[in-house]
């Protein structure tokens, strides 16, 4: 009797591990799946991709190296990747500064519920196309347009802005910014408010609590807000074409060149690749310096 | 007599009631029999104004894909099992590929107006193989200096050297395409066949192209320079005519075409039959709309972008329909006229680069943009 109770009970517990298990891995097993489906065959294709070949327009899978040594061998490639590279870094670089007062006013001026407005307006922009944002820049920005226009009613020459840097950086912000303000405002917004008023106590000036409290314990934040402007700028291709104008040669247009020229798919694989190595340094030394222990 | 009334009484509700059938059948039905036609073409040639008759004369949809580009045209056909598209749309210089590809049907001479085109435009280059054509013209222009009036005088236009001046610095547009602005330059280097170089020709012409880099404001779409023009914000943009000032002076805007004294370029457009297309009568159908002179006025006056006719038949009627369009696209009947241009020898035709590969032009364009 006793005998067959025992093992009705083990398999009952058994039971219920292994059910609770079945039910963990169900949670999991979303993460393995999407990172598969969305990271891991995409670029495996990419790569895949890159060693085929094009004949007459048309895609063949082969394993050859010759778009490699195309690419490779393009003597302005290094170029134009320093100057995709630098663009958009000083792009992020002022996108960071230019919304950190922004930030800053929201996380510790602003009540509450008028930070969750103002982060509400700020996200906005998001609810309209961006390639409509950036063809209504192409209004104020042209020759007779908005800004010109106000530019010569005081006087000046009220020149065509567009294909400057200034106009590519408009771009890049209006793509960025209201990212990177969510970003810094949730970084500052949980910095510990004890440690800012026990210096402030202390007699600490406002300047020396901002370098010296504020910034080190937002910093993992506000770097990742860095690098996502960085991210999005760097494989920015509809400002670059449109308020940029082509003049500022960036590599995602290449792409777009290599493939709108006879089809060369495997080309434009491997200045992807390039850029996706790149990108993915960035962000790994970006990400460990952040998150850096305080020496 | 009243038998005769009886008769034609008869025949009178018999003839009415067969009107009112046809005319209450619901539009469902005669859907029914409709068929399709698919066209790969470039934008703006399947624009109601331009078939919408021919689709209701004919109980038929014509469903266009559009592509941008000679590449992207060959690609789709590659891509598409034989027999995707029924019309084909093409630049002349692109019919070459699509009959060695075999990518399109041989016509037979008799079912087209040829007699009825002008002589030069008859037996059109690469068109016609061992006496049979793959392809019938239907529209052309002509590829110049395009400027803004008010940052460029016509007489400034009469010379792409022009484009090097220090008024013009960060001012010049590019169409985005290396064969009408290579091909511009190579008239300007003196070259008598522009697209046909040996190495030392093509050397110099890339050279040319470098040193134009300067005055770049930037590189455009079909939208960006109709904007830049409008605007004033490039002077002028080479290897492109009426097909984008035409389209800007519709609306009033200052800018013209101006072919220089070292020549022009002409853009050609035909049309062919897909290979193994299974709607191959009312493709032939079609392109026969499209070179009657009907076909041909809408044609000429395409909103997308204006070209000239190649058909007497087309010219008397534009001409008589609207003769200040006849008059701006410079076809007059009694008068000097655009073919005046070709019969001085002023216009070489656009063509795909005969000593090297289309990738090598391909190549030294990206590297220009780049540097």
């Amino acid at each position: 009797m006793t005998s067959s109770a025992f093992p009705a009970r083990t398999s009952g517990r058994r039971f219920h591990f292994l059910f609770n298990r079945a039910w963990q891995a169900l949670w999991v097993l979303p993460l393995p799946a999407w990172l598969l489906l969305f990271f891991a065959v995409p670029l495996g294709l990419l790569v895949a991709i890159s060693f085929w070949s094009v004949v007459n327009y048309r895609l063949t899978p082969d394993a050859t190296l010759s778009a490699w040594r195309y690419v490779l061998g393009l003597d302005f490639l290094w170029a134009s990747f320093w100057r995709s590279y630098g663009l958009s870094m000083a792009s992020a670089v002022a996108i960071s500064l230019l919304a950190f007062p922004a930030s800053y006013a929201m996380a510790f001026v602003a009540a509450p519920r008028q930070r969750l407005i103002l982060l509400g307006l700020a996200i906005a922009p998001f609810f309209t196309s961006y390639l409509v944002r950036i063809y209504s820049w192409q209004v104020f920005l042209t020759e007779g347009g908005v800004i010109s226009s106000v530019i010569q009613a005081f006087g000046g020459k009220g020149e065509s802005l567009l294909n400057t840097y200034f106009a590519l950086f408009l771009g890049h912000a209006t793509l960025a910014l209201p990212v990177v303000l969510i970003m810094q405002t949730i970084a500052l917004a949980n910095v510990d408010r004890t440690g800012i008023s026990a210096a402030a106590n202390l007699g600490a000036r406002p300047g020396a609590i901002l370098f010296r409290i504020i910034l080190p314990a937002a910093r993992p934040g506000l770097t990742l807000g860095l690098l996502f402007a960085f991210l999005l700028s760097y494989a920015e291709f509809v400002s670059a074409s449109y308020l940029g104008g082509g003049t500022f040669q960036t590599l995602p247009i290449l792409v777009t060149d290599l493939v709108r020229a006879g089809q060369q798919w495997p080309r434009a694989a491997v200045v992807s690749l390039l850029m996706i190595a790149s990108l993915l340094i960035t962000a790994f030394v970006t990400v460990l310096w952040a998150y850096r222990e305080k020496g | 007599m009243t038998h005769n009334i009886i008769t034609t009484r008869r025949r009178l509700i018999k003839g009415a009631l067969a009107g009112a059938a046809v005319i209450a059948t619901p539009a469902v039905l005669r859907a029914q029999g409709r068929r399709d036609l698919s066209m790969l073409t470039w934008a703006g040639h399947a624009d109601p104004d331009v078939i919408g008759a021919f689709e209701e004369a004919h109980n038929v949809r014509i469903r266009a894909k559009e592509y941008v580009g000679g590449d992207q045209m060959l690609a789709q056909m590659a891509q598409s099992p034989a027999g995707t598209y029924d019309v084909i749309l093409s630049d002349a210089e692109y019919v070459v590929q699509l009959q060695q590809a075999g990518f399109i049907e041989p016509l037979t001479p008799e079912d087209y107006p040829f007699d009825d085109f002008f002589p030069e435009f008859q037996n059109f280059r690469g068109h016609w193989f061992d006496g049979q054509p793959y392809a019938v013209f239907l529209r052309f222009g002509f590829l110049g200096l395009s400027h803004n009036r008010a940052a460029m005088s016509e007489a400034e236009a009469r010379s792409y050297r022009t484009m090097w001046g220090p008024q013009h610095e960060g001012r010049i547009g590019h169409f985005d395409w290396h064969l009408p602005n290579l091909g511009s330059l190579s008239l300007l280097n003196g070259n008598a066949s522009p697209f046909d170089l040996d190495e030392a020709h093509w050397a110099k012409l890339t050279e040319t192209m470098m040193s134009l880099r300067p005055q770049v404001r930037g590189f455009y779409d079909y939208g960006g320079m109709l904007s830049a023009l409008r605007s004033g914000e490039v002077s002028a943009i080479p290897g492109i005519g009426d097909w984008i000032t035409g389209v800007l002076a519709r609306d009033g805007a200052d800018v013209t075409t101006t072919i220089p004294e070292e020549g022009g370029l002409q853009w050609t457009e035909s049309l062919s039959i897909g290979a193994r297309s299974e709607n191959q009568d009312l493709a032939r159908t079609f392109i026969q709309y499209m070179l009657s002179p009907e076909g041909q006025v809408k044609t000429a006056t395409l909103k997308a972008y204006p070209a000239m006719i190649p058909t007497r038949a087309g010219w008397a009627r534009l001409n008589d329909e609207l003769p200040g369009e006849a008059q701006r696209q410079n076809m007059v009947l009694n008068g000097p006229n655009a073919l005046d241009e070709i019969r001085a020898g002023r216009i070489q035709l656009r063509e795909l680069p005969v000593q090297q590969s289309l990738e090598t032009w391909n190549d030294a364009w990206t590297r220009y943009k780049n540097a």
